[in-house]
């Protein structure tokens, strides 16, 4: 474990000391819960219709696949004309791209990104490497099925898709969420156990709290 | 390169010189030499670029191959310096003083390889794997395949063909 996430004593300015334990002091321990839906469809149908015209995206690039996405922000495909912009921080993105291969050490970023993400939340996968492993299949720290570790509503394969192929995936994006299908957040919360297990499985040197709010 | 090598050969017990382009060559040196043979490249050659420290693993020779690649910019050529290691308990000097870039590839090769160079800085710490609990990776005797198996989970239904045998088969 890193020294920063050891418990240590601090002394205050105004000379009390205390016991500081960052893995439980900084973050919140509580487990994600499952979001419900509106309380009634027509509502809830105006939120899903409002989320999928409003993708964010976070800018965080995994593998070779975010090569990609450099094109779709610029006006040869511009993806802005659909509703979907870039995002510096997990705070104000809803879309997480796994764009790629995830090394195990990427896979570590990624989770923390993707929780540090507020609902409602998608992931796409990008690229036959998150589906089966593509061209990793035989890596010694390469994850090779992408739902598993994360809740995948979509994936875009390809090796690698071209930037047409990822607008069609965003089109299809938005008819799942507009069809109130993408509830991978959910399913997260709800597996938020087998998840971790499997997280932990691959992760060896787990330095982070469980759930990364 | 030729009188180079005439010029180190009176100097260091090296070995023959292997000319892969008229600006690049390979010479063999025993270990103990190295740093010396290093200092007079540098110094009095003019080679005072390290391009790269790499490894390779002779597994059937129980020998890791280390290879200095140095650069002389001005006279636009470049030398490599090739050191055979015994395989078991690999321990190099550290040359971080000559150029201190190569405490960085120290670095990896200790993690990649295994090979340990006493007095580097930062050596032990990791460098690109996380939590690695193998033998090391670049490693020859570790079976990729079987740890990828064993340790990430595989989503059935992939089919693997022998290309050669898929197109032949395909073109009948």
């Amino acid at each position: 474990m890193k020294d920063e996430l050891k418990i240590r004593v601090v002394k205050g300015p105004d000379g009390v000391e205390f016991e500081v334990e960052p893995l439980k002091d900084y973050y919140c321990e509580a487990a994600p819960t499952v979001m419900p839906a509106a309380y009634i469809k027509i509502v809830e149908d105006l939120f899903n219709w409002a989320r999928s015209e409003s993708i964010w995206i976070l800018g965080f690039g995994t593998g070779c696949g975010a090569i990609e996405m450099r094109p779709l922000m610029t006006p040869r495909f511009d993806a802005y004309r659909f509703g979907v912009q870039w995002r510096p921080t997990p705070r104000q993105a809803n879309l997480f791209v796994i764009s790629g291969y995830l090394s195990t050490k990427t896979l570590k970023r990624a989770i923390r990104s993707y929780e540090q993400m507020q609902n409602p939340k998608y992931v796409i996968g990008l690229g036959s490497c998150t589906i089966n492993g593509g061209m990793y299949w035989d890596s010694y720290n390469t994850i090779k099925r992408l739902d598993d570790y994360l809740p995948v509503d979509l994936y875009i394969a390809g090796c690698m898709p071209r930037p047409e192929a990822l607008l069609a995936g965003f089109q299809d994006m938005k008819k799942l969420i507009r069809a109130g299908k993408a509830e991978g957040a959910n399913l997260y919360a709800e597996n938020f156990e087998w998840y971790k297990a499997n997280q932990k499985r691959v992760i060896h040197d787990w330095d982070m709290p469980d759930y990364n709010w | 390169m030729r009188e180079l090598h005439t010029k180190l050969i009176s100097l260091f017990p090296i070995g023959e010189l292997t000319e892969q382009r008229p600006n690049l060559a390979f010479v063999t040196v025993p270990q103990e030499h190295l740093r010396s043979v290093l200092l007079h490249l540098r110094d009095c050659e003019g080679f005072t670029h390290l391009i790269l420290l790499t490894a390779v693993d002779w597994l059937e020779e129980g020998q890791f191959q280390l290879t200095y690649l140095l650069s002389n910019r001005t006279a636009g050529r470049d030398i490599g310096l090739r050191v055979m290691l015994a395989r078991d308990g690999a321990t190099m000097q550290s040359i971080h003083d000559v150029w201190p870039t190569a405490a960085t590839y120290q670095r990896e090769l200790r993690e990649m390889f295994g090979i340990d160079f006493p007095g580097s800085p930062r050596l032990h710490e990791e460098f690109i794997l996380e939590g690695w609990n193998d033998i090391p990776p670049y490693r020859r005797d570790f079976d990729t395949l079987k740890y990828a198996e064993e340790n990430y989970s595989q989503r059935p239904g992939r089919e693997t063909r022998d290309p050669a045998a898929h197109m032949k088969q395909q073109l009948t």
